[in-house]
């Protein structure tokens, strides 16, 4: 060691490096964005936002007003005039799914905020605390976890004469909070006496900053995961509603499609009156699923990477079940197959 | 475990049998006594009453916590079930048979909410639902049990077979992973997010109208006379086939996905190579070794999926015009019939509730470590 270098590491050391940054809120959240990162995710979230952009363009993208009936035109299949035909009072059945995406996402997104926002309150808390208060928000969630939702829903919903937006919106929440807070209490409960939080504890931070800073980083998986989960079950449980007829038809959605086509006998003739309102639901569900198996692969990386694997050894001409692995005999020729080189460890360093 | 009989003593304090078993086999060496895989062979049956005494607290909380929510809801709201009832006579009925309904519908306001409450769980505890108006005032009880066989019936062979389907094809595409078999999950998945009653108004359409393989709706014929005869079973069957197929197929996703990636991460655990190494067939490993213990996750999250399979069957019943509980509760619904939707809402709890104490027991069976948890 010579002067200078100990000068330099001084120096350094005196400098206020950017790595002793302070964690923030915001960059820890940040930070967590990293699960939307990967292609499956990514596709879906662009699912998601086409559907987004279509519920807010509605007015300029739908050719028509979707309750405008044109008599002279009823049950036309589709044409360049209707792009996907027409209903029996003929109205433009792809106005009406344009409008009707505004209907399932403005509610589907109401009612995941309600019950995301419900299940962290409720699952960080009953993590947090310990005894008896614990274990009664736990027994709450669980309770609303084994009732059927969606019986539950009708007969809430069919309450009211004409149920405002709100009200479907929490009535589809309050049956769909229940999953998040009993996974976010279990990881709180085992992140709560992880060294990093006991660190922050014995270093006098407040709790505000133990739980936002600390904690819900990590808990920001299991939230995007259950807040996915929770706007899959909200969007099938409104466009079901609706369906039924439980919903006010006024409240134009994907589902209220599907309840004229099926009042007015659409059934089999007339399939572009009630395939586009299914296939639409099918798609933001796997937008929704991808979004998932995204969350999912971030979380437990053997998700992806066994698959990778397998598909790797197969390609080295192994069975990935196969317990013994036959020994080659012909190393020679085999020389850029890599498991003969496992079988001789000279070779492979030789690579 | 530095002193395994004293362990054993209070694992099993609760028998007085086990526990004089304990004190003749307390000579036994210790070391050989110290292990788990002796003390499970050696005990006879260990009951875990801590573990059962758990569970019927919560389903007796549950079904407490569900039939107060009952309660509550129908006075909570504006109208009621009198003023319906009230509505539709039309001035047909004097004006005193109002209050004379409301005492029968036990929603007199003049009887304070508490006096309702104990009333309402003493008719209960009788087996008496009330009233249900749109049946002509018969008994809500009657109304249920005549339908409610068909959605068991409904339900009950669905969610057995997509159970039973969904969690081998999940192991086997975990196992064969890499494989072929890898895009059959984005097939079921897709297959899960379609809503039941869309699919199952497709398979009318195809398989109904235009095919004509499958009857399009109710539960069996017309003019058929129910009963324990072969005609009357293949109706049901053949009446009961597009419905149970539909809901197999859309509910499927979720149980092939969900053993999947439970295979996967169960087939990198050490005691899947071990049995390997030791050169056990693979049958043997993939059956017994990694599916056994994939599988327990797949048993709690059944009583997640039951409520949304009761749910989606419901609308099935609607879509299929079957004759059960959920064509009750539509109808109920469009009649304002709140005492028959609340008598079903209760019948659809319980029916969950018994659902998931048999998926506890499935599961103690599997895993004996909730078994010996309490040592």
């Amino acid at each position: 060691m010579t002067a200078p270098t100990q000068n330099l590491i001084a120096q350094q050391a005196a400098l206020p490096g950017p790595q002793v940054q302070r964690k923030t809120f915001w960059g820890q959240l940040k930070a967590s964005m990293a699960m939307f990162s990967n292609p499956k995710s990514a596709a879906g979230l662009i699912i998601l936002g086409i559907f987004t952009l279509v519920a807010i363009l509605a007015p300029w993208i739908s050719p028509d007003d979707p309750t405008a009936q044109h008599l002279d035109q009823t049950l036309q299949p589709p044409s360049f005039q209707h792009l996907l035909g027409t209903t029996h009072i003929g109205e433009d059945v792809f106005s009406q799914l344009v409008y009707g995406t505004r209907g399932v996402l403005v509610v589907g997104f109401l009612a995941t905020i309600m019950a995301t926002v419900t299940a962290v309150l409720v699952g960080v808390t009953a993590g947090y605390l310990r005894g008896w208060k614990s274990e009664s928000l736990s027994a709450l969630s669980n309770v609303f976890l084994v009732i059927p939702g969606l019986p539950l829903m009708i007969i809430i919903a069919s309450q009211f004469a004409d149920p405002p937006l709100w009200i479907i919106a929490a009535v589809l929440g309050l049956t769909g909070w229940a999953w998040g807070a009993r996974v976010l209490r279990a990881q709180t409960m085992s992140l709560r006496n992880r060294d990093f939080i006991q660190a922050a504890r014995a270093n006098g931070e407040p709790l505000h900053r133990i739980i936002l800073v600390e904690m819900l980083p990590n808990l920001m998986a299991i939230i995007a995961s259950s807040f996915v989960g929770t706007m899959t079950a909200a969007v099938l449980g409104l466009t079901t509603l609706a369906f039924i007829g439980v919903i006010p038809v006024s409240n134009l959605n994907w589902g209220t499609i599907l309840f004229w086509a099926q009042q007015n006998n659409a059934f089999p003739d007339y399939w572009w009156w009630y395939v586009p309102a299914g296939l639409c639901i099918a798609f933001v569900g796997v937008a929704l699923a991808l979004i998932n198996f995204g969350i999912d692969e971030y979380v437990n990386p053997r998700l992806r990477s066994a698959g990778e694997r397998a598909r790797a050894m197969k390609k080295k001409g192994l069975d990935v079940n196969a317990a013994v692995t036959a020994v080659r005999q012909a190393p020679a020729s085999d020389r850029e197959n890599p498991d003969a080189a496992d079988e001789n460890p000279p070779k492979e360093a030789a690579r | 475990m530095s002193d395994p009989t004293s362990v054993d003593l209070t694992a099993s304090a609760a028998s007085a049998e086990s526990a004089a078993d304990q004190a003749s086999a307390a000579p036994l060496d210790p070391t050989l006594v110290g292990t788990t895989a002796t003390r499970a062979e050696r005990g006879s049956i260990r009951v875990p009453w801590r573990f059962i005494g758990g569970r019927v607290l919560f389903y007796l909380f549950t079904a407490w916590a569900a039939i107060t929510i009952n309660f509550f809801l129908p006075r909570l709201m504006k109208g009621d079930a009198v003023d319906t009832y009230m509505a539709r006579s039309q001035g047909q009925l004097p004006p005193e048979a109002e209050k004379a309904l409301r005492a029968l519908f036990g929603l007199d306001k003049s009887v304070p909410l508490w006096q309702q409450y104990l009333d309402y769980w003493g008719n209960l505890l009788h087996g008496d639902l009330g009233l249900s108006i749109s049946t002509g005032l018969a008994p809500v009880g009657d109304a249920i049990a005549s339908a409610l066989p068909w959605t068991l019936g409904l339900v009950g062979v669905a969610t057995v077979i997509s159970f039973i389907i969904g969690t081998v094809l999940g192991a086997v595409i975990g196992w064969k992973r890499g494989g072929g078999l890898d895009s059959l999950v984005p097939i079921t998945t897709f297959l899960g997010t379609v809503p039941y009653f869309w699919l199952g108004l497709i398979f009318i359409a195809v398989f109904a109208s235009v095919l004509g393989w499958f009857p399009a709706g109710h539960a069996y014929e017309v003019g058929v006379e129910p009963g324990w005869n072969p005609d009357f079973i293949s109706q049901v069957v053949s009446h009961a086939a597009l419905p149970v197929i539909t809901i197999v197929l859309v509910s499927l996703g979720g149980w092939v996905l969900g053993m999947r990636n439970m295979m996967l991460t169960v087939l990198d655990e050490d005691y899947v190579t071990v049995a390997q190494a030791k050169g056990m067939p693979n049958r043997r490993v993939l059956w017994r070794y990694a599916a056994r213990n994939a599988v327990l996750p797949q048993i709690q999250s059944f009583a997640l999926a039951l409520g949304f399979i009761v749910g989606g069957t419901i609308v099935m019943e609607m879509v299929f015009s079957y004759p059960g509980i959920g064509l009750l509760l539509l109808s109920a619904t469009n009649a304002k019939d709140f005492a028959l939707m609340q008598g079903i809402f209760l019948v659809l709890v319980l029916a969950v509730l018994v659902a998931n104490i048999l998926a506890d027991i499935a599961y103690a069976i599997l895993d004996p470590r909730t078994r010996q948890s309490e040592a």
